[in-house]
């Protein structure tokens, strides 16, 4: 694919910070292209630079050197074309469902009537209906993720980020957000860029996973996923798959740790 | 029922000590000068609360008369210094602070001057609100402002600067201007900071109101017991300073009532 029909591309990308004195890389000569409709997952342990990477996309940090460009434009800032969910929900407390969903669309200026059946039909598309009057301290951890999967769907980006949207969560409330987000983004046809460190995940919802590697942060693994959805964990092709990314993930993860202990032992 | 238990239990202890209070009295164990007994407070209370004059339609209304009695009257008159000092001492500090939270250059400009007035306490600025003011109401307002003006502006501060980075986040995501940042996110996230600061600022100006009434006016709780004082009226005195308690007692739970209310989606109020 070149980078002309991408709707997310990444061109040569360079993230560099300074830790006692030195350049860490926490990017390095990124490139990866992502088709409109794409479900991208991007892999890797902790400190791999996946959520830089994301960050870079969403525009909250921008890139060293090289550039991302989304629907053809260079990025130069975060954007509600490119909504963004968070790990911690960050739904704002003092507003309630129904208004921390609205909040995007009134700050689009949009009339009052039509925010009002957006956000109505938006609270029936995640199951909130009965909810839209609660404060987000009253909800579940699942119930949250639904509220802040909603205020970015009623933005009508074409892009949904997501940074480990689900790490919180216990084994079945996951498995169902899992669910419900494969079903929404069928429906919707938005392109998906997800952050996450668990393969079981990248495997059941992506059409690509991503596996980067530990400091410097580079792809070391691009890999297509065919198998047909629904995905069935237990299957021979899952765990064949599931095994192959667990080795790859398994040399990153222990570069990670004795990273981390000539880090200790210089303290 | 459990409620019900709980208040049985929290009205032990005042019998108590009201017991022993009226036993040290009845005893002669004690001075009346010194401690009259509770009985004679009370009745003095009452005679302090009543109206002066019988009811007469030709001077107003039956509520007004309600209230003509020397303790309402100078009870009003201390709650409506509490009141004009407070709104005038919060008026200056909620700009003032949100705009130090917001701006690191406001913050620079203005926290060198705010940290050396701070200690500073109100009652040592009585000598020159006299000199400014003269007697009466102003210099009293003035001491309350001061006194309500440094709990609000360090809360407000320090809320404002605690905003969690994540909602700024969200906000610039979702695409909010900085108005619409500053309107939407910041103010409402300082707010439980803020109504601390405001209850810690009303506790503050009721202390100075009595203060202030004892040196520079000559009408309101602080005054009477001052003036109470003089003909060495202990009853009226501690039935003075009962009234101190229960008015700041009832201004504190509207307080909080207040803030229970509009921080209803705040998870530290959850068990209050």
């Amino acid at each position: 694919m070149s980078a002309m029909d991408s709707h997310i591309s990444v061109q040569g990308v360079h993230k560099v910070f300074q830790s006692g004195g030195q350049d860490v890389y926490a990017l390095k000569a990124i490139d990866l292209e992502i088709a409109r409709g794409e479900f991208v997952c991007l892999l890797g342990p902790s400190g791999c630079g996946k959520s830089t990477l994301l960050n870079a996309v969403a525009g909250f940090s921008l890139p060293s050197s090289g550039h991302i460009v989304v629907e053809g434009a260079r990025i130069g800032a975060p954007g509600p074309d490119r909504g963004m969910v968070f790990q911690e929900y960050a739904l704002f407390p003092w507003m309630t469902v129904e208004q921390n969903i609205a909040f995007g669309l009134q700050i689009k200026g949009q009339p009052k009537a039509a925010i009002q059946s957006k956000v109505d039909s938006l609270l029936g598309l995640l199951h909130l209906q009965d909810f839209r009057k609660r404060f987000p301290k009253d909800l579940s951890g699942g119930m949250r993720q639904r509220v802040a999967i909603a205020r970015v769907l009623a933005l009508d980006s074409p892009i949904m980020l997501m940074d480990e949207p689900f790490g919180a969560l216990d084994a079945l409330t996951r498995r169902n957000l899992q669910d419900e987000l494969l079903r929404l983004w069928t429906e919707l046809k938005k392109t998906i860029l997800f952050v996450t460190h668990s393969i079981e995940e990248a495997l059941y919802l992506a059409d690509r996973t991503v596996v980067m590697t530990y400091r410097p942060g580079t792809i070391k693994r691009d890999l297509r996923v065919d198998l047909p959805r629904p995905r069935d964990v237990a299957s021979p092709g899952f765990n064949a798959l599931k095994k192959e990314l667990s080795l790859l993930l398994m040399e990153e993860q222990n570069r990670h740790e004795q990273d981390e202990f000539r880090g200790a032992a210089v303290d | 029922m459990k409620r019900y238990k709980h208040a049985a239990s929290g009205i032990l202890v005042p019998l108590a000590a009201l017991a022993l209070w009226q036993l040290l009295s009845a005893k002669g164990w004690v001075n009346a000068t010194i401690l009259p007994s509770p009985m004679q407070v009370l009745t003095k209370w009452w005679t302090y609360l009543r109206p002066l004059e019988a009811f007469d339609p030709a001077q107003g209304s039956y509520l007004k008369w309600c209230f003509s009695g020397e303790l309402p009257q100078d009870a009003m008159g201390s709650l409506y210094r509490v009141l004009v000092g407070f709104a005038i001492g919060t008026g200056l500090a909620l700009p003032l602070g949100l705009a130090m939270g917001y701006s690191k250059v406001v913050y620079a400009l203005f926290n060198p001057l705010i940290q050396v007035l701070r200690p500073i306490p109100p009652i040592a600025y009585i000598p020159l609100s006299i000199l400014w003011f003269g007697l009466g109401n102003p210099p009293a307002i003035f001491l309350i402002s001061i006194g309500a003006f440094f709990p609000v502006l360090m809360n407000t501060v320090t809320g404002v600067q605690n905003v969690d980075s994540i909602y700024l986040r969200v906000g610039r995501n979702l695409g909010a201007s900085r108005f619409t940042q500053f309107t939407r996110i910041i103010l409402p996230a300082a707010t439980p900071y803020i109504f601390t600061g405001a209850r810690i600022g009303m506790g503050t100006a009721f202390i100075v109101v009595i203060v202030s009434e004892m040196i520079a006016v000559n009408n309101g709780l602080g005054y009477r017991i001052l003036e109470a004082r003089e003909y060495l009226w202990s009853d009226k005195i501690i039935a003075g300073m009962f009234t101190i308690g229960l008015l700041g007692l009832g201004i504190d739970t509207v307080m909080s009532r207040l803030s229970s209310r509009m921080l209803r989606w705040h998870r530290g109020l959850e068990q209050g």
